[in-house]
């Protein structure tokens, strides 16, 4: 026991720098660099006019934070179905979110409004809860985890579909800011925009950490959860909640960022050894907040001034290790 | 008798509002073992899963040391209750230790933190089941053997006074079906544990159960003790089985005879008898016993395979009238098998129907 733990405050430990390190350099670079003496200075006097307060920092800020909340959500919807491959992107939910978002932009803006950040968070969870209705009305019937996913993907698919269909008829003005959105990105975020994803998240993950006991049991199977003492209906219900309004969240102000919710909790998993809920909602948090801010990175600097959209980057780091877990998972079903 | 510890009244139980068994009555004490027993998709599985709480009840109650477990809150009957189910358990990157931890969930505070003295009781529970080498071991990488004791040690560091479980020697081998029934026995003597289970094998359950409940498509058929249960006939009318039988007494199954007139004698007697029955039933070959002793070891093998059998009463000597009856059958057969070598007052006949055997040339050594 005690070794296990040891091992755990070193891996947080080398989170917790790993992320000081790359939250420094990601307001150091970009299309005007700065050196770190800079930065430092900069943010001595808060809230000077300037790239570093106006938008390198609240941006780094909003790839932490939601980068945390996907994997966290991704880590709670992997519980639920039982299943290392599941999180919100590929089970439809964050295009689901995406599509409820569009309209809600569309029909705001066109009204001549501007859209909020409530309105938006409002939105993409009302979307992320049908796209999850219908991830839920497709697990009764098929018990097949694999199966399910190619559902989700469907959803993901005809989510889009729509959501294309919206961005190429919507107003000339509208396209542009919903174009960039609906690849996700998260430049252009404002500090009133962190201040709510900051609320939304931290609540909810607090909620999660709360119900790391229950989770916990429920990694055991839903029979000896109940036969431990979790009231296993409301407990669903909690969960699927939290993994939607954070999911939904991310969405909401940085557009459907995908593999996150995947990759980094079966990373952190293999990092940690273990699948404590305990430990994994914070060790979660912390790594999602490190992949995304080093993919953000990667999107802002490497083809500069052209910036990639976020899930192209964390593709091509996430879709490897999605790969490699339904690899490993086949043959070991084999073998047992 | 002891006072009743689980109790159902009237339980009605099935699947979406829809009974499939009514009117279940079950009383179980403490430091008891109830076993259900009875043919696949009788609803032994669906009892159990509704005992547990995990299927609704479609009518009626179960009552936990008199109290109704509906109104029971998911803590306190985890406290009193706990179980060994049959769904494939294979959490990702646990220890069996951690399995066992798991366990101690109703008694650890809002973040489930096991405190020093949680630690000792899942240590305590691994080694009452002979796994405390385990505990470091990844649970999905044990044998099945090993899972379900690390399983049943789980299952007692919840500290219950009613275990419930599943079939939970299905997939075994005979070592380790034998270990964990020899467990649970100790258990039940030594924490006062009353015990309901589902078991497919009837020689264990005959041979571990207190009482016995036998369930049978839409009704519990009968319950009650392993003399009153096991019967010959009742078992083989229980499964439906028209082919074999079933030995009461020792539990064991025997396959159908070979059909036909007898072919081969066998002159057995003191267990010599039951390999050369077994041989000829297997190859086919329709045979006749004698001269058997009722209380004999091979008879109720004989009885069960031969296509006749002479037989003694019980504890009397080999007499004249059956030694009759003996050398007729023999006579009607071509060949004559005696694996019995030791004989003395009490079969004297069978080694005159050996000689007799011998002038007519029909004796043979072996198959």
């Amino acid at each position: 026991m005690r070794k296990a733990w040891i091992r755990y405050c070193a891996c947080f430990g080398l989170l917790a720098v790993l992320l000081a390190v790359l939250l420094v350099w990601n307001v150091c670079a970009g299309s005007v660099d700065f050196t770190a003496a800079e930065v430092l200075a900069a943010l001595a006097s808060p809230m000077a006019p300037g790239i570093i307060w106006g938008i390198r920092l609240p941006r780094v800020l909003a790839a932490a934070i939601l980068g945390g909340a996907l994997s966290v959500s991704g880590f709670l919807l992997q519980t639920f179905f039982a299943n290392p491959i599941a999180g919100p992107f590929v089970l439809g939910i964050s295009s689901g979110a995406k599509l409820a978002v569009s309209l809600v932009m569309i029909f705001l803006l066109s009204r001549g409004g501007t859209a909020g950040s409530m309105a938006l968070i409002a939105g993409a969870f009302a979307g992320s809860m049908l796209s999850m209705g219908f991830i839920l009305l497709l697990s009764r019937r098929v018990k097949q985890m694999s199966m399910l996913v190619v559902g989700g993907v469907m959803i993901g698919h005809i989510c889009s579909a729509v959501t294309d269909f919206l961005v190429t008829f919507a107003d000339d003005s509208n396209i542009v800011n919903l174009h960039n959105w609906s690849m996700g990105s998260f430049s252009g975020t404002s500090w009133d925009s962190v201040g709510v994803m900051s609320w939304v998240v931290f609540l909810s993950l607090g909620l999660a950490f709360l119900l790391s006991k229950p989770i916990g049991a429920y990694q055991m199977g839903e029979v000896y959860a109940q036969n431990m003492g979790v009231n296993v209906k409301r407990f669903r219900v909690e969960l699927i909640l939290l993994s939607s309004i954070l999911s939904a969240c991310v969405t909401a102000f940085a557009g459907p960022v995908s593999f996150v919710g995947i990759a980094v909790p079966h990373l952190i998993k293999s990092l940690f050894r273990t699948a404590k809920p305990i430990v994994m909602i914070p060790a979660c948090f912390l790594g999602g907040a490190v992949f995304c801010l080093g993919c953000d990175l990667i999107a802002r600097t490497v083809f500069a001034p052209t910036e990639l959209n976020i899930s192209s980057v964390t593709a091509v780091f996430g879709a490897p290790v999605v790969i490699y877990l339904m690899a490993s998972r086949k043959s070991g079903r084999v073998r047992g | 008798m002891r006072e009743v510890y689980l109790r159902t009244e009237d339980l009605a139980v099935g699947y979406g509002g829809r009974p499939l068994i009514r009117e279940i009555r079950l009383e179980l004490a403490r430091g008891q073992i109830m076993t259900l027993i009875g043919p696949n998709g009788a609803g032994k599985s669906t009892i159990l899963k509704s005992v547990i709480r995990q299927l609704e009840p479609v009518g009626g109650a179960v009552y936990l040391d008199g109290r109704d477990m509906a109104g029971l809150s998911e803590r306190e009957t985890a406290r009193r209750m706990s179980v060994l189910m049959t769904s494939h358990v294979r959490p990702e990157l646990m220890t069996c230790e951690d399995v066992v931890a798991t366990g101690r969930y109703p008694y650890t505070g809002r973040l489930g933190i096991l405190g020093r003295e949680d630690w000792e009781k899942v240590e305590e529970c691994l080694a009452l089941v002979q796994a405390s080498d385990l505990a470091e071991r990844d649970f999905s990488r044990i044998s099945d053997g090993q899972r379900q004791r690390v399983l049943l040690a789980r299952a007692l560091c919840q500290e219950p006074e009613v275990l419930v479980l599943d079939e939970p020697t299905s997939f075994l081998d005979i070592r380790h079906k034998l270990e964990l029934l020899a467990i649970l026995k100790d258990m039940v003597r030594s924490r006062d544990l009353a015990v309901v289970m589902s078991l497919h094998e009837l020689d264990l359950a005959q041979k571990i159960s207190d009482y016995v409940v036998c369930v049978r498509g839409d009704r519990i058929e009968r319950q009650g003790t392993p003399e009153d249960i096991f019967t010959a006939d009742y078992m083989m009318a229980l499964y439906g089985a028209a082919r074999g039988s079933y030995n009461a007494l020792f539990g064991s199954l025997e396959l159908e005879p070979a059909g036909g007139a007898p072919r081969v004698f066998v002159i057995g007697g003191g267990g010599a008898g039951i390999p050369v029955y077994r041989r000829l039933q297997r190859l086919g070959t329709p045979f006749a016993a004698g001269v058997l002793q009722e209380n004999d070891v091979d008879y109720p093998v004989a009885a069960a395979l031969a296509a006749e059998v002479v037989g003694e009463r019980r504890f009397q000597p080999v007499g004249e009238d059956a030694f009759r009856r003996a050398a007729a059958v023999m006579e009607r057969c071509g060949l004559v098998l005696c694996p019995l070598e030791d004989f003395g007052p009490m079969n004297e006949k069978n080694r005159l129907l050996r000689e007799m055997a011998r002038e007519a040339g029909k004796l043979r050594d072996g198959l």
